[in-house]
């Protein structure tokens, strides 16, 4: 790091599940309801009410349990963290403290540095268990007075806290990438940050390079962007090396990150920090998880990102980097292994899937699940370039009618349309004369030596075709009859 | 009610049992709305106990008039058309819910609590609301927001909490039945005082749902009845596994009168020698004593048990209840429900000042014990400890049970005592749950049951202990020693 300073960052981050009901309530967890409709009698903590644990959530943290490696204890403990907050409907949240669903594990990542080559690295994860959230309280709403917002409280969250093995915001970037690609993959959060899904934590210090003791630690709340994450961490990480080299100690403590203004402010330091007075919940029971349950999920689980990408450059013989990116959603993966495995040609397969198709689900803002061209077309279509049957030009024309549902079969609209590559050396030959007869002047251009004039005459002849002449034959016969 | 028959039925009914207010209904001898119009009178009438907090006589009447319609359409059950009356920490649609504190005063639920919900199927017709301890807090019901209740017995004297008013309002017979809830002796300690059989059953057994939390690994519903008998018949519709409670054990529903015509010969009964030691007040002993010799009679034999850690109960039971307490309580914050503090400066001024004006002396004595406990650096030599301390209470309770069937000794070690007695002390107050607090750590049934007077002319009470599911057997020797005497009919003068 500059000048001989070495970040050191965890991340703490809260991952909302994609379960129907929350987490010790039936109450649903959709989003954006008006405010306390989504709010039953236990998220209310109304007097006599007790917690039912969510059985969805339970499979929800072993299925990350699974994927990342770790322990999944086989009886983790429900604790109560007690404070006062007018949105914290109990006085206190039931989470897990001593022992924790998921213990280890651990997560690989592609690091891409601002300067540098990027590299892959492995972060040990320390652990996962399942908490509550808070409600909101809403004070910009109401004059003088604070707004309760219910609909939150008791929305189940997984927090994944990793081990402070993050050298740099770009490692931090790396790793949040990962993991949010990897808890959409496995099905257990919708991955949408706006809303709050997925939201970081980041613990920032700094020491001397080749230092084996942490510098004092500050943890930044509640980052819900990776943008965000990268700028609070840079700037957390100047303001510590400055106030170091100014003489000064940072002192632990909680910050907010002010995109704003690009900078941290003091929340609370360590002093005030709260006494959460911790105890085993008495209204649950241990969480037992047994063999049998983790081996059903296991069956549930889809392959995994990592190993996935290892198996496409093995089975597909694709680049890593084209693996890389058809693995970033499972939907994507899953679409682009349909059209492969019907395709001839692995590599054009990728191509198409990473070009044509995503620049028109960007173009449309739609996502592949609501893809209007079925992987099984595609597939045709790229077989259909590979054996000849059409050009690359067709077939993107060929893409857009799919796309447009104008065409449903590429092989009924390319005999409708009369698509088929013209390859027929006579015909070709019979084309480009009548072109050269045409166009004297042209000809004479490129006698001349002017190169652009060739170009002019391909292009009539592929007007001639309607596009369908086989472009090679078509550049060979012509260069030969100017000869 | 002009009807000479309709008049000696009634008579028949003010001191009857359940079970015999059963039959009276059966035959068709009294409808459920004679009984509810007969019981509300009885509370108009002795209002100056002050066991009954809400009393709505149009909404019981309206559940007897559907008592009687189910009857007239054939229904039976030894439950439809009898009246009953439920302690305050049930939370109820139809009655205010306080839980006898200021911080309640006026709340309404939205929902029924699961044992109030059980007996309403049942076709029991409820009463109203008691009075009890704030919060189940307390050993004389003298913690109530609402003022104290007087012993049926003894005016002077305190009918023993934090079920005061349940207990109060059987041994009155305003009721023929209650329910209460024991955290750490709040169905016994009252039944003991107010001379009537108390039961607690098994932790786990009944529902917890819509009780109000005091300390939610000890909370117990239980009853407070006239007879042993009484109180199995109502287990009957009232224990049950329930999912909304995580606590509640899944078990199959049993018959809990299928005992009651038990022999008691070979029934061994441990007598815990450390339940007779020092303190223990001598009219207590007698009475208590006379009790075994009459189960002995009966041919129950008597074994010495040793239970010596369970001296330690108090001290393990005011830490691990209140540092409960202390996290149950924290929604009572004037945020949502409830009272909230009139002027204040900002929200968390404001939950200070609603909790210091919503809350009595005791509750805010256990908040500040229970957060004291389980703070950063108290945590291991008191929560932890105590819950160390609370698991040897209970493997030496099954030591005992390899033994004995069942366990027996006194409830209290005094008569009921006069009010402001004890509550200038509160350790004093405390050692008063020292013989009922053991089981409640153990989560075994326990009850009391009447068994002669003592000083004063006031009740005494036997307390009997069983291993948890072993409620049946302990209801059959207490229904057999109530066979052979009398003093669970005895009704107070003036009643």
């Amino acid at each position: 790091m500059s000048g001989g300073w070495e970040t050191v960052i965890g991340l703490e981050t809260h991952v909302q599940l994609r379960t129907a009901s929350k987490i010790f309530s039936g109450a649903s967890t959709a989003f954006g309801a008006a405010a306390n409709t989504q709010a039953s009698v236990i998220d209310l903590a109304l007097p006599g009410v007790l917690p039912v644990l969510n059985a969805g959530a339970v499979e929800m943290a072993v299925r990350l349990g699974i994927a990342v490696g770790g322990r999944i204890a086989p009886r983790s403990v429900f604790a109560r963290k007690n404070y006062f907050y007018p949105d914290l409907p109990k006085g206190y949240q039931i989470s897990q403290y001593e022992i924790p669903v998921v213990q280890g594990g651990s997560l690989g990542f592609a690091v891409a540095p601002r300067d540098g080559e990027p590299y892959v690295k492995t972060v040990e994860l320390t652990r996962a268990h399942l908490e509550e959230d808070a409600g909101k309280s809403l004070h910009e709403e109401y004059r003088g007075m604070s707004g309760i917002d219910l609909n939150r409280a008791g929305t189940p969250l997984l927090e994944i806290v990793s081990e402070p093995q993050m050298r740099s915001s770009a490692e931090a970037l790396g790793y949040a990438r990962t993991l949010h690609a990897l808890v959409v993959w496995i099905g257990i959060c919708d991955g949408n940050m706006q809303e709050g899904s997925f939201r970081c934590d980041a613990n920032v210090s700094v020491r001397p390079a080749g230092a084996s003791q942490f510098g004092t630690r500050v943890e930044i709340k509640n980052l819900n962007s990776f943008r965000f994450l990268q700028l609070a961490i840079d700037h957390e990480v100047r303001r510590q090396i400055e106030l170091i080299e100014d003489g000064g100690r940072v002192v632990q403590e909680t910050r907010l990150y002010d995109p704003d203004r690009d900078q941290t402010r003091s929340m609370r330091s360590k002093e005030d920090a709260a006494d959460y007075r911790y105890f085993p919940d008495p209204d649950l029971l241990p969480l037992e998880i047994t063999p049998a349950l983790i081996e059903r999920v296991r069956g549930q689980l889809p392959e995994l990102p990592g190993a996935m990408r290892e198996r496409l450059v093995r089975d597909y013989a694709l680049p890593a980097a084209d693996a890389a990116a058809l693995t970033a959603s499972l939907p994507l993966a899953r679409y682009f292994e349909a059209v492969a495995l019907a395709a001839a040609d692995k590599k054009a397969a990728a191509n198409w899937t990473m070009g044509e198709l995503a620049a028109a689900l960007n173009a449309s803002g739609i996502g592949i699940e609501a893809c209007p061209v079925a992987p099984g077309e595609l597939a045709v279509l790229v077989n259909r370039v590979s054996d000849g049957t059409i050009n690359g030009k067709t077939a993107k024309e060929l893409f857009a009618l799919l796309w447009s549902g104008e065409a449903q079969s590429v092989d009924a609209a390319i005999a409708a349309r009369g698509l088929e590559q013209i390859s027929d050396a006579g015909a070709i030959e019979r084309i480009v004369d009548e072109i050269l007869a045409a166009h004297p002047a042209a000809v004479a251009e490129y006698r001349g030596g002017k190169e652009k004039a060739f170009q002019s005459l391909v292009g009539q002849a592929m007007k001639a075709t309607r596009g369908k002449a086989n472009p090679q034959q078509l550049n060979e016969i012509l260069r030969r009859k100017l000869g | 009610m002009t009807n000479p028959t309709t008049n000696a039925t009634t008579a028949a009914s003010e001191h009857a049992t359940l079970a015999q207010l059963g039959e009276l209904l059966d035959r068709r001898e009294v409808s459920a709305v004679e009984l509810a119009t007969l019981f509300l009178g009885r509370i108009e009438r002795h209002r100056d106990l002050n066991a009954f907090l809400d009393v709505r006589p149009e909404v019981t009447l309206a559940q007897a008039r559907a008592a009687d319609q189910r009857r007239a359409r054939g229904e039976t059950g030894a439950l439809l058309g009898v009246p009953i009356a439920h302690k305050d920490v049930f939370v109820t649609r139809q009655w205010h819910t306080t839980a006898s504190s200021r911080m309640l005063r006026g709340y309404d639920s939205p929902f029924d609590a699961a044992v109030v919900e059980q007996f309403a199927q049942a076709g029991m017709v409820c009463l109203g609301k008691l009075n009890c301890d704030e919060f189940a807090m307390g050993s004389s019901n003298e913690n109530s927001a609402y003022g104290k209740v007087l012993n049926p017995w003894d005016r002077a004297a305190v009918p023993g909490g934090s079920s005061g008013g349940s207990a109060a309002a059987v041994a009155a017979r305003l009721a023929p039945i209650a329910t209460a809830t024991d955290t750490g002796g709040s169905i016994r300690e009252p039944a003991a005082f107010s001379g009537v059989t108390g039961t607690k059953p098994t932790y786990g057994r009944p529902s917890r749902w819509g009780m109000i939390a005091f300390a939610s690994s000890l909370d117990t519903a239980g009853l407070l009845t006239a007879s042993a008998r009484d109180c199995a018949i109502a287990f009957n519709a009232m224990l049950g596994f329930d999912p909304r409670d995580s606590t509640s054990v899944d078990r199959p529903r049993e018959d809990y009168t299928r005992h009651l015509e038990m022999d008691l010969r070979g029934l061994r009964i441990g007598v815990p020698a450390e339940f007779f030691a020092a303190g223990l007040e001598a009219e207590v002993e007698a009475a208590v004593r006379a009790a075994l010799r009459e189960l002995e009679g009966l041919g129950a034999v008597l074994v010495d048990v040793s239970l010596p850690t369970a001296a330690l109960g108090i001290p393990v039971y005011y830490v691990v209840a209140s540092a409960e307490a202390s996290s149950n309580l924290s929604r009572f914050d004037g945020v949502r429900y409830g009272m909230r503090a009139e002027r204040y400066d900002d929200l968390m001024d404001m939950m200070c000042k609603t909790r210091a004006q919503g809350f009595g002396a005791e509750v805010k004595r256990r908040v500040l014990v229970g957060t004291y406990v389980l703070s950063h650096g108290y945590y291991d030599a008191y929560f932890l400890q105590a819950s160390r301390v609370r698991r040897l209470i209970a493997d030496e309770f099954q030591r005992a049970f390899t033994q004995c069937d069942l366990i027996a000794g006194p409830v209290t070690s005094g008569v009921a005592f006069g009010f402001g007695e004890k509550s200038a002390d509160p350790v004093t107050m405390y050692l008063a749950d020292l013989y009922t607090v053991p089981s409640s750590l153990a989560g075994i049934p326990a009850m009391s049951l009447p068994c002669g007077f003592g000083r004063l002319g006031r009740p005494v009470g036997l307390q009997l202990m069983a291993n948890h599911f072993d409620e049946a057997r302990m209801l059959a020797a207490a229904h057999r020693y109530q066979c052979a005497t009398d003093w669970h009919l005895r009704v107070p003068g003036g009643f």
